[in-house]
């Protein structure tokens, strides 16, 4: 099944697709500066952001990168948020546990999740088995969303949590919610 | 050393990192924000005398940059300095793609070059005898990035960038002089101080 005739039904219960809701929920808590590694999955959601000039929005050469500058920017007062796919999230144990979590910086991030339900690339599925392993290790906050009706207290309570708490979150965007990357794309 | 012997000539003397990092330091009247990376260099960025608007990082390898771009970002107001090794630099070259295309009006950079990683034994890197950082800057987009001839000169491109439009990489060559002090490592104390530096929080 095409993964637009997913967003179809899901639009058809709950009104907003999926990232209409990542976008106004950012929006809501004031997070502007949204650097990314892009995504397939998440190209509708970078172009609506980039479209709007509440957000400060651009690419960056690795997700680390992007890590090191919402934690700068949120040192200096401007909330933001990191979006990537499943392998860019295993390049950042490191920068997970040297900065983000002992330095207490309220890191959001939102992960496009590959390598589940119909991955096509043996890789993308092994490395994908690595992500919770590791958020589980560091004992950080991660949600997978699969449901649209659930997705907005999600992603408002987890937001509102990391800055409360000040500490990071991996909202993980399963292919449930987002109809996923399939082969005939 | 025998990096310095094998690399192309270049007009530029080898100076020192701490050296350098005060005659910064000093030059810093305005609250400027200083983002020191790991290891020798926010070592001596402690030695150089503690500032609240100095940011010491204590991993995260090659994020000065990145670090030092989200604050400037966030305050554009404020210059931000951004203090990185030659080794710590090469793992996140890309980063200098990201800032040429922003072109931060606030954002200084300064590559400490020796080409060793000092910290580790003093093996040589793997750009040591080949690679430019400089001209890999300027090939990156930022154009106005130099190599620094000697302390004077150093202190005329510091000048330059306090009042400059764009971002710019100064690089210095140093000695392979281990870093003077020692920064404390208590992560959450240096971000929260640093907050109290840059007036975004109030003291408890």
């Amino acid at each position: 099944m095409a993964a637009a005739d997913e967003q179809t039904s899901q639009m058809a219960l709950g009104g907003r697709a999926w990232h209409e809701v990542v976008l106004q929920t950012l929006k809501r808590n004031d997070i502007r500066l949204v650097p990314y590694v892009p995504d397939r999955v998440l190209t509708t959601l970078i172009k609506d952001i980039h479209a709007d000039p509440f957000f400060t929005t651009f690419p960056t050469a690795r997700e680390e990168e992007a890590v090191g500058i919402v934690s700068g920017a949120w040192m200096g007062g401007l909330r933001g948020a990191v979006l990537m796919q499943t392998s860019g999230f295993a390049t950042l144990a490191n920068v997970l546990a040297s900065l983000a979590i002992p330095y207490q910086i309220p890191l959001i991030m939102f992960v496009s999740e590959r390598g589940t339900l119909g991955e096509f690339n043996y890789g993308q599925s092994l490395v994908c088995r690595t992500m919770r392993p590791v958020l589980d290790s560091l004992a950080m906050e991660h949600h997978t969303a699969t449901r649209l009706d659930e997705f907005e207290f999600i992603v408002d309570r987890s937001i509102k949590q990391a800055l409360t708490t000040q500490a990071p979150v991996a909202l993980i965007l399963s292919p449930l919610l987002t109809g996923g990357k399939v082969f005939d794309k | 050393m025998s990096k310095q012997e094998g690399t192309p000539a270049r007009n530029t003397k080898v100076m020192n990192r701490f050296d350098l990092t005060s005659r910064l330091v000093a030059k810093l009247k305005n609250e400027e924000a200083v983002i020191g990376g790991i290891g020798n260099t926010n070592f001596d960025l402690w030695a150089a005398g503690h500032r609240p608007q100095n940011f010491y990082m204590l991993g995260s390898m090659g994020l000065a940059f990145p670090i030092a771009l989200g604050v400037a970002l966030a305050q554009p107001k404020r210059r931000v300095f951004a203090l990185e090794g030659d080794g710590s630099l090469l793992m996140q070259l890309g980063c200098l793609s990201t800032i040429a295309t922003l072109k931060p009006k606030n954002l200084s950079m300064i590559v400490m070059d020796n080409g060793i990683y000092q910290i580790t034994g003093a093996q040589p890197t793997p750009a040591a005898a080949v690679s430019d950082l400089i001209a890999v800057a300027i090939g990156c987009g930022l154009t106005n990035s130099a190599w620094a001839a000697d302390e004077e000169d150093f202190e005329r491109l510091v000048d330059q960038s306090l009042t400059a439009s764009e971002p710019m990489l100064i690089g210095v060559r140093i000695d392979d002089k281990p870093g003077t002090g020692t920064t404390r490592r208590d992560p959450v104390q240096i971000r929260e101080r640093f907050m109290l530096g840059l007036g975004v929080r109030e003291a408890l």
